[in-house]
This record gives structure tokens, C-alpha cells and sequence, in this order.
């Protein structure tokens, strides 16, 4: 949702198509570029692309991180052969990859090939969006970590409501870039009618370069405002937004992923930890967060299992399908010590979702897993308000009553955290 | 109206969109706070206009349905909120419009999913002509006493718990829309009550913040202290910072930020709202919760004391005599809506209608008590689905093929009988296809087609009463009653109706038994020895076999009485015929058939040649 990382393979396509038309063909950009997987015919690719077998190429990993260079994970000046045998030696590894945040472990995946372009200047451009205004940050320096070159960097804002045309685009441009001012002013133009027009929210070419007068992107890092998808299907082209490096989805998280797809309804599952005891089962995106958060706050992280919400008005089936994904998981095992674990069936007040109804999908999929829920000690806290809440509420404590699990049931009387600790004093004692 | 305050006791607003439900909310809220105009002016609904019924209290009033915001403007000139429910394919479009009229003052766009750059545009459009916007990505909110948008503060119960109908002293703003309402709770448990409170929306750039509204709440004199939850990733919170170091904010606030756990996630995890994602330190929600501890702002040390601060909080106010008591006043009952009372069990009343045959009303209809994905994936047919709708039963196969040949045989006997031929001349006066068939179908009844009930009828009586078939015969005679179902124009018994072999031949084959049709066989004999066209026609077979198949199925004879009597056996003639009916109607559009005219020399004029006198 909302912004989102697309691939450098994407960014440069989107490019190619977008530079010629904002800038009355002025700005020729040529993307000749490939993207790898596991499955993809390499036969059939290089009939398609014969540049591959021509051309000094270039190959990285394309899976939304940076730093390749410095995690040996460029290839560079190569030919077709040697570039196919290097791919193929890292398809479907795990590598821990070095980034400025920290460490991230993920299975390399995605490779771009592209022409190699022997180049002398490296330039440095982004451009970043904020809430009043948009900037661009331009530096003669690129190709380096521009932190450290950050006192080369010029910027310029464009307020929101203001057109790119009508600002002084070659000004703010440095001296050092003389007789080429032009031209990167017209391109950076192009690039930024792209951004808006194509809703990006984030685009850095760090480096990019000229090869005869046409501006070439050696790296592109681009995000994505998804929530334009309507309005730029036909720019966009067939785009998939990929997941963040070191990410990879479960079979649990991905069948949450589907159910959430298939309505209008919000349905999502990180697990955390699958040892954990403490479950979440949390209507509303806010409210889980809390939920998550106190678990957190009051000292028992490692026993959180997972993240997670429905919301949205959810039909019988979907809750029911997702509570069962959750009591799946977390009946598998018992506690290696013996102890009990907690499933917490949280929420705030409702606005308009139905209790009563989203918690019948719950009952049938509990009811379903009541041996092992009793097998597994699994303890139920239940907190929620909300439209039809009162009988919503009876609902749950009958069910326990019924089916012998531990139910305890709380009302909007009762704060809405207040269940994370009852349920953690009891772990204590 | 003060410039900080969005709206008062007197303020009304246009819906877009059909949000009848949401509009009904905001009316019993009206009713509750004993506002004295509905705070809905109108409805803004591109495909039609019209009146929307509402209820206001317990009188049912109608409220206008409007083209344009133009229109509803024209004619409610005082109206300055809109309420936009449109989608967020168009919110953005309908909410720049709503900007470019004097009147509109506050727009509260609820979709979730509106581009930002749109909404980026619109929050700085809206501050630069003094007007407010709530959203997107959001239930909007409430002022209590005055106004409540749309769905805001969920059921009307649940606004008499938390005293939203009454004013307190507390401002309350939020990101989360589906918070907002626990919120309004929490703070109502703990203070006198909700002064104002909204929910900004999780978007990434909600047109308004939370500083927006806590600079409106600093304003206010009727707000003593300020409540608010913020959420992980942005930086707005940072505003209220330099807002407070400023001076611009100086009453007690209380406020947590929501998403501590993020740290211990791994990166990447997208939690439930689209801006809830820090992309540096500074976004983290423990960071902006120290921050703001240090800036003075009462910040709990997780969300499970986040009521007892907001408690201290107001009751230190109170002790320093800053906050009066309250005097509560009486509320009206708001009549339950009907839906919820059922819901609640607490009324029923008797239905005027019945159906046993099939129910609509589930995921997925059903015919019979069989979900009709059921129906096609196990081949039920025509003749199996006519089982489930006529018989309400589930019909052998051989029935079902019985029923399916019957229809095929019956479903057309040329352009020269009488439905046919009416069906031909309606269609032929340029009606369509409607009443073309009608006029055909109007025909069949004892004369044609009917004959399947009347043949059933006769021999069924002929069998029960024990008649030889040539008792039966002179019975029928005697009575001076022509047998139904016997007789025929061209076919005889040297020269059989293959139709009628087809049905026999059938039955013979599959029918458990078919004493009907032995009976109506043997009377043919006595019939046929008188001549030889008065044999067992279509009708007469039709009828006696159903006879038998409903034997066969286990029917009892009085039960196959009332199917005869209710017209069953026709229905059979009527199903197949319209088929043909319809292809005489499809038959004649095509050729462009003139209107017709009978013949003058096909018709005897034998007037007299004047009237008999009457006197």
C-alpha cells in the first residue's frame, strides 16, 4: 500500500518510455536491459536481445537494495557467457547483504543485465517528495555514498502547486557542468515531469551519465505511490511490486496475502515467531499495532508470534479462513517448558463492522481447532466493542463455556490493552 | 461561527454519494443532541436525483437527492460541509470541486487509496483559502452537540456510553480512523467528555494533521486539555514539537505514539495504514514519544496507561478549578432501527410473505435448499431444476428425462395454432417480445394445450372408479363430456403419432409403473373401434404419463388432484411452447413482417340488415 519500491529493471523502462514524450523528444533514452530468474530461457533471451551477445555487459542482483558494488555483487565489463555462468553460480542463494541500516539475510532472485557503458563523469540526482513541495538534489560527484560528498550537493524545491517550467532550472545547476548545462537541465526536467505524471514518490540515478549527449542511469532506485494504480495502469505497463530484500513470505503469510486480495476487506500476517506464545488476532490497523506494541512495551517481545489485522468488514468466510491460518500455526507445537499460550482477540470499537458477525467466522474456525487448542493450553482472551458487541461478546464466553477452552471475555468497560496484561500476569503466576 | 471550530448546532452537509446509512447515523446523532434541522442538506449523486427517506427521530423525512454540488448548492445556499463518500478513483476530483465554491468550508474525504499527489495539492489549496479538510483514508469524526460525520463514533448506543451527544472540555485527535472511536471511550471514561475529536486518516500526507487541529484546540477556550494519538513513520509529530517550544501550544497534552513494536519487527513489515512506516530514526514511534516526553508533553510509558495519564491529567485541571461541573442534559430516546432490534431480539413480527421453494438471501442462492453451483456442477438440467422449483424434490434421473423429453416434443407445433398465430399477428403489429408471447400464452387453456390437465383428469377419474374402459366411455357420454386427450386430425391407429410412441415407449422402459397409461391404452381400444383418429394424442399422452410418473414417485392420488386443479400439467405445455412462441416472434422481427391484415374473403359478413328492435 501506498508507497512502494519498484525495480531498477522497471524504473529504467518507465524511463525509456517517459523521457522522449516530457521532453518534445529532446531526451533520448535507451534502456537496454534484461531481467533474470530462475526460469527464464536464457536461449530464447539472447535471440530476442542480440545486443547480449554483442555488447560488454553489466549484471547485479535486482531486489530493491543498494550497496551491491560494495557487497560484490556487481559484474561488470563482461560478456555473455561469463555474465550467465556469475548469475547462475548466485540464482537462489541466500546471501547476507551489508546495507547502511544493518544486515539483511535474503535469497538473491532477480538479476538485471544491461549494456555496459564506458563513462568519465558520474552525476548524482534524486528527487524526494514531501508534503509541501518536491526537491531535487544534484551533485557533479555521483557514484560515491553522497553522504559523503553531501556539501556537493545543490538542491532545488518545486512547491506543490507549482510547474517545473516556470522555475530556474539552469540556475541552480553548478558551474563546473559548463557547455552540458543544458542538457541535464532539459533532462532533469523530463525526469521530473516523469515523477509527477507517473506518481512516483522517490527516484534516485546515482550515477547516471552522458554517452554522446544522451543522459544514461548506471543505478536507479525508485519508489512508487501504488495508490495511483488507477490513474497510470497504461504508464506503469505490467508493474509487480516486489517484496522488501530478506522478506520472503511464508506459505501462511502468502495465503493471507491472497484472502486479502480477494476483497475489499484488509487481512495481514507477519509471523514473527513461530515459537512465540502470545498471539495477535486484532481487528483494525491501529488497534493492532497497539496490541503488538504493549506486548512489546511491557518486556515480552520474544514471546510475540506475529503481526497482524483484519478489518474492513470481513465476510464470515475470510475471518474464519484467517483464524484458521492463526490457530494453525499456533497449535503446531506445544511449549517445549509446558506452558500455556495465549491467543488475544483484540480490537477497539467498532465504528460500523458487525461483532457480532466478523466473530462468528472465529467461533467456527475455534471450534474446529478445539482439541488442539486444548492440547497445545492455548488461552483465549477476547476484547472488543462495537455494533451488535453485547451479543458478540455472549458469543465468545458460551463458545469457552462449550468447548472447554479458557475464554475470558472484555467489553469496551475494560481498557483496550487491559487483556495483553491479564493475559501476561497469568504467564508470571 | 469562530474561525477554529468546523462546525456548531446549526451546521448542515451534503453527502456524496448514496451513503444512506452513514446519513441515517448522522441524523440520529442530530436527534440525540436535540439538534433542530437534520445536519444532512442533501445528497450529491451524479445518476439521478430524487428523495432519500430518512428517519429524525422517529418522523420519516425526505431529503433531496442532487445531480451536481452545483445544484445543491443553488438550492442550500447555506450548507458549508460536504461529506465525501465518493470512491478514491474520484475523490480527489469531487473534493477540488467542493474547494472551488464559496460556500464549502469543510470537506472530510473518507476513501482510502487517493493518490497523494492529489491529496498533496488539495491540503495545500484547502490552507490556502481558510478551508478545512478531514482525510483521506478516514471516518472522520465528531463535535459533540453539533455535528457527527457519517460513521464516526459507530452506534448510537455506544454514543449515549461515551456522551458524545454533550460537549466535555477534552480535544481529541487522532491518525487512526478505526481507533478514534476506542479513543473517544478512553477519554470519556476518564475526563467530562469529547469537546471535538477526529481521526487525520493513516494516509502518508493527510491533508490535515494532528497539529492542525491541536493549533484549532489551543484556540478553542471551551477545550481545557488535549488528547492525542499519533502513529510510527512521518514526521508530523515533530511539528507539535516546535509548536509547543514555540508557545503556539500550551494546554496539557496528553499523547502517545502508536508502533513501539516496529523496532523489533523486521524491516520492511507494512503495518495496517499506508504512513505507518519510518524510514529514518527520527519517524520511529519510541523516538517521537521521548521527543515529546522532553518537550513537555505527558506521554505515557506505554499505551496501557495511557488512560490513567489522561485521568490525572483532567483531574488535576479540575482540582485547580479550571474545569466547572457539568450540567448533564436529558436526551431523547432514539428509536432503534428495526434491522437492529432484530438483530438485538428484541422485537419480531409476523412476515406476509412465504417462500419454500428457494432463498435468495444467502452468499449464494439456493434452489430448493441446493446452492446453484451445486445445481450446474452436478448436472441437474432442466428437468432437475424444474424438480427442485415445482416438486420441491430431488428428481430421479429418469424423471428429470421424462420432464426434459416433454418439453422438447412440446415446444412447438408450426405458425397455424392458436398461440403461435397470436403470438405471429403481435408481433407483426411491432409490439415486442412481451407481449407478443403473452397474447399467444393467453390461448392456452381447455382448448389448446389444456388438454394435458383435462386428459389427467378424466382417466384418473375413469381408474379411481373402478370403470371398465367402456363403462368409462359411455360414462363420458352419457354425461356428454368429450374425453380429454383423445383424438386426433390426421394420425390414427394404423398410422401412429410418433410423438406420443416416443413418450409411451419411454415410460414403458423407465417409469416404475404406469397403470394410467395401461388404462387410457385400453380405453383408446374402445374409442379407436368407433374410429380410428380418436386415438391417445399428445395432451392425453402427456397427461396420463404425468399421472404415472408422479405415481411413481411416490404421490398420493390426492395429492396429484390439487397439482391437476392448480393447473401443474399445463405448466409442462406452457414451458415447452414458449420456446416456440419466442421463435416465431424472433422469426418474424427478422423478416421484417408488415402488420397483418386478415383477408376481407376470409371472412363471411353475414350482417343482418338492421338490428332487432328491443323494446
Amino acid at each position: 500500500m501506498a508507497q512502494k519500491g519498484i525495480r531498477e529493471y522497471d524504473a529504467k523502462r518507465m524511463m525509456a518510455k517517459a523521457l522522449p514524450k516530457f521532453s518534445n523528444g529532446k531526451i533520448k533514452f535507451e534502456a537496454s536491459q534484461v531481467l533474470i530468474s530462475a526460469d527464464t530461457d536464457l536461449v530464447e533471451l539472447a535471440a530476442k536481445n542480440p545486443w547480449l551477445k554483442t555488447e560488454k555487459l553489466v549484471a547485479k542482483p535486482d531486489q530493491l537494495f543498494g550497496k551491491r558494488g560494495l557487497n560484490n555483487l556487481l559484474y561488470v565489463n563482461k560478456g555473455w557467457s561469463e555474465v550467465q555462468d556469475w548469475i547462475k553460480e548466485r540464482m537462489n542463494k541466500t546471501v547476507t547483504i551489508k546495507q547502511t541500516t544493518g544486515e539483511t539475510k535474503g535469497e538473491l532472485n532477480q538479476f538485471l543485465v544491461e549494456k555496459f557503458v564506458p563513462h568519465e563523469e558520474e552525476y548524482y540526482i534524486a528527487i524526494t517528495t514531501s508534503r509541501d513541495y518536491d526537491t531535487i538534489h544534484f551533485s557533479t560527484k555521483g557514484g560515491v555514498n553522497i553522504e559523503d560528498v553531501w556539501d556537493t550537493v545543490v538542491t532545488l524545491d518545486i512547491p506543490i502547486m507549482k510547474d517545473i517550467k516556470d522555475l530556474d532550472v539552469m540556475g541552480f545547476l553548478p558551474e563546473e557542468l559548463k557547455g552540458r548545462k543544458e542538457i541535464v537541465a532539459d533532462f532533469i526536467k523530463a525526469l521530473y515531469k516523469m515523477v509527477v505524471e507517473y506518481h512516483f514518490v522517490y527516484l534516485e540515478l546515482n550515477p547516471f551519465t552522458f554517452v554522446n549527449g544522451t543522459p544514461v542511469a548506471l543505478d536507479a532506485v525508485a519508489k512508487i505511490d501504488d495508490y495511483a494504480s488507477f490513474q497510470c495502469a497504461e504508464y506503469w505497463g505490467e508493474l509487480k511490486f516486489p517484496n522488501p530484500f530478506g522478506l520472503e513470505k511464508t506459505p501462511e503469510e502468502e495465503k493471507v496475502d491472497e484472502l486479502d486480495e480477494r476483497t475489499g476487506a484488509s487481512l495481514k500476517l507477519t509471523i514473527l515467531n513461530p515459537a512465540g506464545r502470545i498471539w495477535n488476532l486484532v481487528a483494525g490497523g491501529g488497534a493492532s499495532v497497539i496490541y503488538a506494541d504493549t506486548v512489546v512495551d511491557l518486556g515480552y517481545h520474544e514471546e510475540l508470534a506475529n503481526y497482524g489485522e483484519y478489518s474492513g468488514n470481513p465476510s464470515r468466510d475470510l475471518t474464519y479462513a484467517y483464524t484458521k491460518t492463526v490457530l494453525d500455526l499456533m497449535t503446531r507445537k506445544k511449549d517445549p517448558q509446558g506452558r500455556p499460550k495465549f491467543l488475544l482477540i483484540g480490537g477497539g470499537i467498532a465504528n460500523f463492522t458487525d461483532v457480532a458477525k466478523t466473530f462468528t467466522g472465529i467461533v467456527q474456525a475455534i471450534t474446529e481447532y478445539k482439541d488442539k487448542l486444548i492440547d497445545t493450553d492455548v488461552r483465549i482472551f477476547v476484547r472488543r466493542g462495537g455494533p451488535n458487541y453485547v451479543e458478540g461478546l455472549n458469543i465468545m464466553k458460551s463458545l469457552g463455556e462449550k468447548i472447554g477452552v479458557p475464554i475470558e471475555v472484555y467489553g469496551p468497560e475494560t481498557h483496550m490493552t487491559k487483556i495483553v496484561s491479564l493475559a501476561l500476569a497469568k504467564k508470571v503466576g | 461561527m469562530q474561525s477554529y471550530e468546523l462546525f456548531d448546532r446549526n451546521s448542515r452537509s451534503f453527502i456524496y454519494g448514496q451513503q444512506q446509512k452513514a446519513a441515517q447515523r448522522m441524523l440520529d446523532f442530530d436527534y440525540l443532541c436535540k439538534r433542530e434541522t437534520p445536519s444532512v442538506a442533501g445528497f450529491i449523486t451524479p445518476t439521478g436525483s430524487g428523495y432519500i427517506k430518512l428517519f429524525f427521530g422517529t418522523k420519516e423525512i425526505s431529503i433531496p437527492r442532487y445531480i451536481s454540488l452545483e445544484e445543491a448548492i443553488l438550492a442550500n445556499p447555506d450548507v458549508d460541509v460536504m461529506v465525501n463518500f465518493s470512491s478514491e478513483r474520484s475523490c480527489a476530483k469531487t473534493t477540488m470541486e467542493a474547494l472551488d465554491t464559496e460556500n464549502i468550508r469543510t470537506i472530510i474525504m473518507i476513501a482510502e487509496g487517493v493518490p497523494q499527489r492529489d491529496v498533496r495539492k488539495i491540503a495545500k489549496i484547502a490552507k490556502e483559502r481558510g478551508k478545512w479538510i478531514i482525510g483521506p483514508a478516514t471516518v472522520g469524526g465528531l463535535k459533540p452537540g453539533c455535528f457527527k460525520i457519517g460513521d464516526a463514533a459507530g452506534t448510537i448506543q455506544n454514543i449515549k456510553d461515551t456522551k458524545l451527544y454533550r460537549p466535555g472540555s477534552v480535544g481529541f485527535v487522532s491518525v487512526s480512523g478505526g481507533l478514534s472511536n476506542e479513543g473517544y471511550n478512553i477519554v470519556s471514561r476518564n475526563t467530562d467528555g469529547i469537546y471535538e475529536g477526529y481521526a487525520v486518516g493513516g494516509d502518508v500526507y493527510p491533508a490535515t494533521t494532528l497539529i492542525d487541529h491541536l493549533l484549532r484546540y489551543e484556540q478553542n477556550p471551551n477545550i481545557k486539555m488535549m488528547v492525542a494519538l499519533g502513529e510510527v513513520g512521518g514526521k508530523d509529530e515533530y511539528q507539535i514539537i516546535e509548536a509547543i517550544k514555540e508557545k503556539k501550544l500550551t494546554k496539557p497534552l496528553v499523547m502517545w505514539v502508536t508502533g513501539t513494536c516496529a523496532e523489533v519487527l523486521p524491516s520492511g513489515v507494512q503495518f495496517g495504514h499506508a504512513g505507518a512506516k519510518a524510514d529514518s530514526k527520527a519517524d520511529t514511534a519510541k523516538a517521537k514519544n521521548a521527543a515529546l516526553r522532553e518537550a513537555g508533553v505527558i506521554v505515557p510509558d506505554s499505551f496501557e496507561d495511557y488512560d490513567q495519564k489522561i485521568k490525572s491529567t483532567f483531574d488535576k485541571l479540575k482540582a485547580e478549578g479550571k474545569i466547572k461541573d457539568l450540567i448533564e442534559p436529558t436526551t431523547p430516546n432514539v428509536p432503534m432501527d428495526y434491522s437492529q432490534a432484530v438483530a438485538e431480539g428484541l422485537v419480531r413480527k409476523p412476515t406476509n410473505f412465504i417462500s419454500t421453494i428457494c432463498d435468495e438471501t444467502g452468499e449464494i442462492h439456493d434452489y430448493c435448499g441446493v446452492p446453484i453451483d451445486q445445481v450446474i456442477k452436478e448436472k441437474y438440467g432442466i428437468g432437475g431444476v424444474i424438480g427442485l422449483l415445482w416438486f420441491k424434490k430431488k428428481l430421479p434421473q429418469y424423471a428429470r428425462d421424462f420432464i426434459e423429453l416433454v418439453i422438447q416434443i412440446v415446444a412447438d407445433h408450426g405458425p397455424a395454432v392458436s398461440g403461435a398465430h397470436n403470438t405471429i399477428v403481435t408481433a407483426r403489429a411491432g409490439k415486442g417480445l412481451i407481449e407478443s408471447i403473452i397474447s399467444g400464452m393467453v390461448t392456452i387453456g381447455p382448448r389448446f394445450g389444456g388438454a394435458v390437465n383435462g386428459a389427467a383428469n378424466h382417466f384418473s377419474w375413469g381408474l379411481q372408479n373402478n370403470l371398465e374402459p367402456r363403462e368409462f366411455v359411455n360414462e363420458m357420454k352419457k354425461k356428454n363430456v368429450m374425453i380429454q386427450g383423445i383424438g386426433h386430425r390426421i394420425h390414427s391407429i394404423d398410422n401412429p403419432d410418433e410423438r406420443c410412441e416416443i413418450m409411451m415407449n419411454f415410460a414403458k422402459k423407465h417409469f416404475p409403473k404406469h397403470p394410467l397409461l395401461d388404462y387410457a391404452l385400453a380405453v383408446q381400444d374402445v374409442t379407436t373401434m368407433k374410429k380410428g383418429t380418436l386415438i391417445l394424442n399428445v395432451d392425453g399422452t402427456i397427461g396420463v404419463l404425468f399421472v404415472d410418473l408422479l405415481k411413481s414417485l411416490g404421490y398420493e392420488e390426492s395429492e396429484i388432484k390439487e397439482m391437476i386443479d392448480m393447473g401443474f400439467f399445463n405448466a409442462f405445455f406452457i414451458i415447452g411452447r414458449t420456446m416456440g412462441f419466442m421463435g416465431h416472434y424472433f422469426d418474424q422481427k427478422r423478416l421484417k413482417t408488415p402488420l397483418y391484415r386478415h383477408p376481407w374473403d376470409d371472412i363471411l359478413y353475414a350482417v343482418p340488415d338492421y338490428p332487432e328492435e328491443v323494446k
